[in-house]
């Protein structure tokens, strides 16, 4: 992994994976491991994500690295109508690693061919968004003790959930069962049914939220009003995909509830106290997996 | 005797005959394969009658022998497309032309959200299913289908 960039989920072998969470495993232990002391990292922000700089540059401090950046487009020379190529050159000058996120899809592959050091990608469009894969990865291994043979249920905006798509690609290295929970107009695209069923991954289609007893990870989405061409069809569907506690009763000790977070509504906030609920938890494990592929990258580890 | 005799007229003594290029094709072709940029005598018929296309087109490219990986870009505009290598008069090889595996600056991403299409970069897909044409983007990873073909 060393000096390769982190741009699509897919980059990644399930091996790699294994190991950037058992890293992530030794950071949350020592949380406080400068080992980049000397190292500069610069944080491309092309479109403001307050959450996800937060948690990057959370880890990248924790590291002891400095960081360089800005924070969106119009701090930063793009407004000035700089292209990616140019600005990812003059950077990659500067930086020892870049994290960059981006409204168009693909900017990320394509600055990782421009830049002389490696890029992770925070981000680019609808595209990819591996760091959020991974450490839902980690999150569902963490509460788990696991990531083979789970039952998982997808539920929300299936169509066009860049996180649900990325770490349906990245469990299917580890035969899971999965339940997508969606209304028709928002269902799971078809390139993702061939691509599991090619890989002879069992999965149910069901626009109801039941048979949740079933599951060992919940994990939601957003529903958005603007996804849907007939806002009618909006107001008819949006209840069914909003969770409340009392639908937990039957379900599995081991269930946690996953979210990619910010939420609206699609979880009742009378979840937030159950043992079941981890989404919290799951933003905070972000910064560990974030330093587990910084320092992966970086050959530190 | 008149089949013959329109031969004659357009023979090339050593070259490139490509035959079967659909008519509204044929300045796609030449674009692509660049043949407006090199200094060979070139000959084409446009709209010439053909059983299998209805319209046809033909190129005919003097002391120029393509590589496979130079004639299979047209394989996405002319992909029945057949290829007559011709020396000393002779037509010594016949060649079909090939879908790539890969497809380098000839097809624009058809997602405006992808950076191809915003910032000046040559455009790359990996091809994913040659019956269905679906080609996947190497930069947004969307899939452009052949409903949705463009040219660069
Ligand atoms: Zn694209």
């Amino acid at each position: 992994m060393k000096n390769k960039s982190l741009v699509s989920i897919s980059d990644y072998s399930r091996d790699e994976i294994l190991h950037i969470l058992e890293l992530a495993a030794h950071f949350e232990a020592n949380p406080n491991q400068p080992v980049m002391r000397d190292k500069v990292v610069a944080s491309l922000f092309f479109e403001p994500s307050t959450r996800t700089r937060l948690s990057f540059e959370t880890a990248i401090n924790r590291l002891g690295a400095r960081v360089i950046g800005f924070s969106d487009s119009a701090s930063s020379s793009t407004s000035k109508g700089e292209t990616v190529k140019d600005t990812i050159k003059m950077v990659s000058n500067y930086a020892d690693l870049i994290v960059m996120r981006h409204p168009l899809e693909g900017s990320a592959r394509y600055a990782s061919e421009q830049a002389d050091v490696p890029v992770i990608n925070a981000g680019d469009g609808a595209n990819q968004h591996p760091t959020q894969t991974l450490l839902d990865l980690y999150s569902i291994q963490k509460t788990q003790g696991t990531l083979e043979n789970l039952t998982v249920f997808m539920v929300g905006d299936l169509k066009y959930g860049r996180t649900v798509h990325s770490l349906l690609m990245a469990l299917s290295h580890f035969n899971p069962r999965f339940h997508f929970v969606a209304p028709a107009e928002l269902a799971i695209p078809k390139e993702y049914k061939i691509f599991l069923e090619k890989k002879n991954i069992a999965f149910v289609e069901q626009t109801e939220m039941n048979n949740l007893d079933k599951a060992d990870i919940l994990y939601m989405t957003r529903v958005q009003k603007e996804r849907f061409s007939d806002p009618m069809e909006y107001e008819r569907v949006k209840n069914a995909y909003v969770l409340k506690n009392a639908m937990l009763a039957n379900t599995k000790e081991n269930l946690r509830v996953l979210h990619p977070l910010p939420r609206v509504n699609e979880i009742h906030t009378d979840v937030d106290a159950s043992p079941k609920a981890y989404y919290f938890k799951q933003a905070e494990n972000g910064v560990y997996t974030r330093m587990a592929i910084i320092a992966a990258i970086m050959g530190l580890k | 005797m008149t089949q013959h005799k329109q031969l004659q007229v357009s023979a090339i003594e050593n070259g490139t005959v490509i035959d079967h290029i659909p008519a509204e094709s044929l300045f796609v072709v030449i674009n692509i394969l660049g043949l407006d940029t090199i200094p060979n005598q070139i000959t084409f018929g446009a709209n010439l009658d053909s059983r299998k296309l209805g319209k046809k087109a033909i190129i005919k490219v003097s002391d120029k022998f393509f590589e496979d990986s130079e004639i299979n870009k047209i394989s996405l505009v002319a992909p029945h497309a057949k290829l007559n290598i011709i020396r000393d008069y002779e037509v010594v090889e016949k060649r079909d032309v090939e879908i790539p595996d890969e497809i380098i600056g000839i097809v624009k991403c058809f997602n405006p959200k992808c950076i191809t299409n915003n910032e000046f970069i040559k455009t790359r897909f990996r091809v994913e299913d040659k019956n269905d044409l679906m080609l996947k983007c190497h930069y947004c990873e969307k899939i452009t289908s052949r409903s949705e073909l463009k040219m660069v």
